[in-house]
């Protein structure tokens, strides 16, 4: 059921970390394994708690079902780093506490199917950047700034609201010299994702009566138009280090903003205006 | 566990630069070429032959006169001083004509010189594009990367060009200049009322963001199965190999779902595009038919209703009560700043915020005290 023509032969026992045989099996195209209980077991409980969150309204003046004014915010920075009463951001605390056993499940079962497959590791380390990210928003900021009110709330247009709030808090948030790297490795990544998709797409799909294109005319394009190509192996390089650090300086971009400056981000950037050799 | 990650080229092969394949004006290739062994790390170590039509001369003939004479603009708004126009480079742009030109064209020093710059590197940019289509003919290849190109080319037009056009004014246009870009943007979505309200500005950012995580999600696979042979796409478009199978069994297994060697490109492909087209679809709608998004936003029931955690909310500002510049922070409140050229700016610049209130409010800003 549900298998591709060539995959009963890749379907073999081994390469789990945790639970040896006991998870070792599929359920439709789902590799289970141990990660994926606890992933399953971590994604359920923090969704429900979420549409409980939305039953009674927390975080709310007013009880919604509308999913973009679902709302579950941290608790009031009054409770500092301890723990607040469930309806009080309690479930903020208990949701938090269930994503990043998903996600951290969900990065080890990643892991298990690659060494499956007979792969490198490069995709749950990936993973973990985004995680780490995730993590730096709502444990590590919150935890140096001493309350988890710090953290932004789940919800699809309160959490826009937080972003736009706290960058307003610094005045204006694209001085910040964090921000300006990870939006143009944004920028670059999406850009070069886009040169790599459209090469391969181009490639592969020649003009009408055209055959199929090869790897030097993939390296002919690129050294005729600027002068250069990185190659088959490179632009995987190159793509993955980009995102990468999209994600790695959002992190240190938020995690500077309040623990490092406190004041408007624009005058940050008096250093530069007063260098002694001009100023 | 220690085991090679192909994250670096171990041992790099030199050769006989590649000439690259036979076009039909080869006359137009360079013969120059040279190996770097720090690119051969990463990628491919060989740098050039660069082919230079006249499209590509052109292109760069106006590209560069355009840079240099955004140059010279700001180093004439330093008086000419190479120290002070290094150092106030961030804070210096070439600002579009003030409102009252609308679409007439101003004298060079009252925004002319910004129609000037934007003409010339439209026209480098169009050059360019033309460059990058005629190429991929020129190899029998197909036209993604120009069709690629054109959806950001549109987002271009759009902030410089097209929007401008609708709104019946050059000085709706986006400044030249790298604080003062970023404060276009800052002053743009506060006028129009947040543009994270903007259901296109969201859709945007869900692009950008879902590039990056495809392209990791992407990058990683191919390296993880490298040691196979992954990395040759189109050879496992063509003709299936292990590793484009164990690649599309990993995600199966771990999502339920696959793409394929070829179909994960057409994502790319998609995504990438998509961030441009949605994009400048969220900017030209801002102040042609949408003024305040917020207020949208209320309309359609997207805006969250907050507990009171103030006492008394500071009233909602009447129309025309808040116009002028805001100068913040003060001149005064900032050390070095007075040592700008006298009578440039009367603050830090790229820091003034000119806001115009010109719609009248609706009930929905009205707050009782």
């Amino acid at each position: 059921m549900a298998m591709l023509s060539f995959e009963k032969k890749y379907r073999v026992r081994g390469g789990t970390l945790l639970g040896g045989d006991l998870f070792d099996f599929w359920i439709g195209p789902f590799y289970v394994g141990f990660f994926g209980v606890a992933t399953i077991f971590f994604a359920s409980l923090g969704t429900a708690l979420c549409v409980w969150g939305a039953a009674v309204g927390e975080g709310l003046a007013g009880q919604t079902w509308n999913l973009w004014q679902i709302n579950i915010a941290p608790p009031p920075i009054e409770y500092g780093l301890g723990l607040a009463p469930m309806l009080e951001g309690g479930l903020w605390q208990a949701i938090t506490v269930c994503a990043i056993g998903a996600f951290v499940s969900w990065a080890l079962r990643q892991a298990e199917i690659a060494r499956k497959l007979g792969m490198g590791y490069h995709i749950p380390v990936a993973y973990g950047v985004a995680i780490l990210a995730y993590v730096t928003l709502v444990v590590v900021r919150p935890v140096l700034l001493g309350a988890w009110g710090h953290g932004f709330p789940y919800g699809i247009i309160s959490h826009l609201d937080w972003v736009s709030n706290v960058g307003y808090q610094y005045l204006h948030f694209h001085y910040n010299p964090a921000h300006m790297i990870a939006v143009s490795f944004f920028f670059t990544t999406t850009f070069a994702l886009g040169l790599h998709g459209s090469l391969i797409l181009s490639v592969t799909n020649p003009p009408k009566g055209e055959p199929v294109k090869t790897s030097e005319h993939e390296n002919t394009y690129f050294r005729d138009t600027i002068g250069y190509s990185i190659g088959a192996i490179g632009i995987h390089r190159l793509g993955l280090f980009l995102a990468l650090n999209a994600g790695i300086w959002s992190a240190i971009c938020i995690v500077i903003s309040g623990p490092f400056w406190t004041r408007g981000w624009p005058e940050w950037w008096s250093w530069w205006l007063n260098l002694p050799f001009w100023s | 566990m220690a085991e090679y990650q192909n994250l670096f080229t171990q041992v790099q092969v030199r050769h006989a630069p590649d000439p690259g394949l036979p076009i039909p004006d080869p006359h137009n290739r360079g013969e120059l070429s040279v190996f770097s062994y720090w690119l051969g790390r990463i990628g491919d170590a060989q740098i050039g032959p660069v082919h230079l039509g006249w499209l590509g001369v052109l292109s760069l003939m106006t590209g560069g006169l355009s840079i240099v004479l955004m140059g010279l603009v700001m180093w004439s708004q330093v008086g000419w001083d190479p120290v002070q126009f290094v150092r106030l480079l961030p804070w210096l742009a070439v600002e579009p004509p003030s409102p009252e030109w609308g679409l007439r064209i101003p004298p060079l020093a009252e925004g002319g010189w910004w129609i000037l710059c934007g003409g010339l590197l439209t026209a480098a940019i169009l050059l360019w594009w033309a460059r990058m289509y005629l190429r991929a003919r020129a190899l029998g290849m197909g036209t993604h990367v120009a069709w690629a190109f054109a959806a950001a080319i549109w987002l271009y037009l759009v902030l410089g060009f097209i929007r401008p056009l609708l709104m019946g004014s050059w000085s709706e246009a986006v400044p030249f200049g790298i604080f003062p870009h970023l404060d276009w943007t800052a002053a743009f979505s506060i006028r129009y009322g947040n543009l994270f309200y903007n259901p296109f500005h969201m859709l945007s950012i869900v692009f950008l963001y879902g590039s990056a995580l495809l392209f990791a999600m992407h990058a990683a696979t191919i390296l993880a199965v490298a040691k196979m042979g992954g990395e040759r796409e189109i050879d496992q478009i063509t003709d299936r190999g292990t590793a484009a199978e164990r690649s599309q069994l990993f995600w199966r297994w771990t999502m339920g779902f696959n793409a394929t060697m070829e179909s994960i490109h057409r994502w790319a492909w998609w995504f990438a595009v998509l961030t441009v087209i949605t994009g400048g679809i969220g900017i030209v709608l801002t102040g042609t038919v949408v003024d305040n998004w917020y207020l949208w936003g209320q309309q359609h029931g997207l805006i969250p209703v907050y507990p009171e955690v103030w006492e008394a909310p500071i009233p909602a500002p009447l129309p025309g009560e808040l116009d002028g510049p805001f100068h913040a922070p003060t001149p005064e409140g900032l050390p070095g700043v007075s040592s700008i050229a006298p009578g440039a700016w009367s603050s830090l610049p790229g820091t003034e915020v000119s806001v115009r209130f010109a719609a009248p409010l609706t009930s929905a800003l009205e707050v009782t005290p």
